[in-house]
């Protein structure tokens, strides 16, 4: 039982690792160009901005479920 | 960090954070978490308007994520989730409105303060006494070893007869949600219970899911793993048409929003998980303090005049 809770953390404190690199990375290349763009939108297309907000939210919630899901299923699976 | 939208310099990872720990609430309680969020935008500098229509916006992410999770644990009725969006936008409306009315009668923030605190610390007193009871009937009723864990969706409550009353109501149309165990229920007693969760929605902020997820158990007879996944998933519909009206004001950052996603992503899917290894009435049981953290928040701003 203790064995499995600490297969379990480990596997789970490497997702956080991983998953944490590739959100870093995230932030300073996606987020970084889409800055501008989006500003520009909310300044002079509101409609659009807005349509495009629900787009870019739900589209970067649907990406990181598959990829945590991904990772810890993979993660998991080695350890096992 | 610089978010253009808002003109804010916001650390990246003390959004990430709170997104993270709000998370963890939404996944397992099935709410939005509005309640932290909007005092946690304020305390980094966001303007008041900018915190609530941003807010909203992470609120549709985290949703998102915790719904999908719950979907794959077979928590979510789709059908019941789609009849109370149509209810809690109408409601959401109507809440708008009476805020404009006391704006222009120039009382809304005593009336809101007061009408919050009664609110929160109705439904905190009203679910301690109810899972209290019925965690005792379970105790006397069932051998200890069968209560470990959440093996049975099937709910006990001490509200049950009042929950069988308000199912007896016969008003046509009557729908059956198969998915949650309600044979038969009046269209609109749902779209009713909804309506009233969209209008303080609309009239105190937020998803208001401190009121929907108690309300779908105790009055349309929901269990609880299902109230709360099929509560995210009417909050994606709800939050998700309050984000576009606030977008379309100017009072939504996009990027905050994203980046306090991210946090989200994990803890919605750890506290959707977590909904596994508990049953309703403990799950409600633990619920009771999130009211009583609102109500703290709002006789604070009472007392001392700042708002969070």
């Amino acid at each position: 039982m203790k064995a499995d809770t600490a297969k379990t953390l480990r596997a789970f404190a490497v997702e956080l690792g991983v998953y944490a690199a590739l959100v870093v990375g995230y932030f300073f290349l996606v987020l970084h160009f889409l800055g501008d763009w989006l500003h520009q939108l909310e300044l002079h297309h509101r409609t659009t901005y807005a349509w495009t907000a629900i787009l870019l939210i739900v589209g970067q919630a649907v990406v990181l479920e598959n990829l945590t899901t991904f990772l810890l299923r993979m993660i998991r699976g080695r350890s096992e | 960090m610089f978010f253009p939208i808002s003109g804010a310099h916001i650390s990246p990872i003390y959004l990430a954070i709170v997104g993270f720990l709000i998370g963890i609430l939404g996944g397992f309680f099935g709410v939005g978490g509005s309640f932290i969020a909007g005092p946690a935008l304020r305390l980094a500098g966001l303007d008041w308007n900018f915190a609530v229509g941003t807010d909203l916006a992470h609120i549709v992410g985290k949703s998102v994520v915790a719904a999908k999770r719950h979907r794959a644990l077979g928590n979510i009725d789709l059908r019941l989730g789609l009849i109370m969006a149509i209810g809690t936008i109408g409601g959401a409306e109507v809440g708008a409105q009476l805020i404009q009315m006391l704006k222009r009668a120039g009382n809304v923030n005593t009336v809101v303060s007061i009408v919050s605190i009664v609110v929160y610390l109705g439904i905190s007193s009203f679910m301690i006494w109810e899972s209290w009871k019925t965690l005792q009937m379970q105790k006397n009723k069932v051998p200890r070893a069968n209560l470990k864990g959440a093996k049975t969706k099937q709910d006990e409550s001490a509200f049950k007869p009042a929950t069988r009353a308000i199912q007896r109501v016969k008003i046509w149309p009557m729908v059956s949600l198969p998915v949650s165990g309600v044979k038969s229920i009046s269209l609109w007693i749902i779209i009713f219970v909804s309506f009233i969760g969209g209008v303080f929605s609309g009239f105190l902020g937020g998803g208001a899911g401190y009121i929907r997820m108690p309300s779908m158990v105790y009055l349309l007879g929901i269990p609880t793993h299902l109230a709360v996944g099929t509560d995210l998933f009417e909050i994606i519909i709800s939050a998700s048409y309050g984000t576009i009206t606030h977008a379309i004001k100017g009072n939504v950052d996009i990027l905050i929003a994203l980046v306090m996603n991210t946090g989200a992503a994990i803890g919605a899917q750890i506290g959707a998980i977590c909904t596994q290894y508990f049953t309703g009435p403990k799950i409600r049981l633990a619920f009771v303090p999130l009211p009583l953290i609102g109500a703290v928040i709002v006789i604070y701003t009472l007392w001392t005049g700042h708002k969070l």
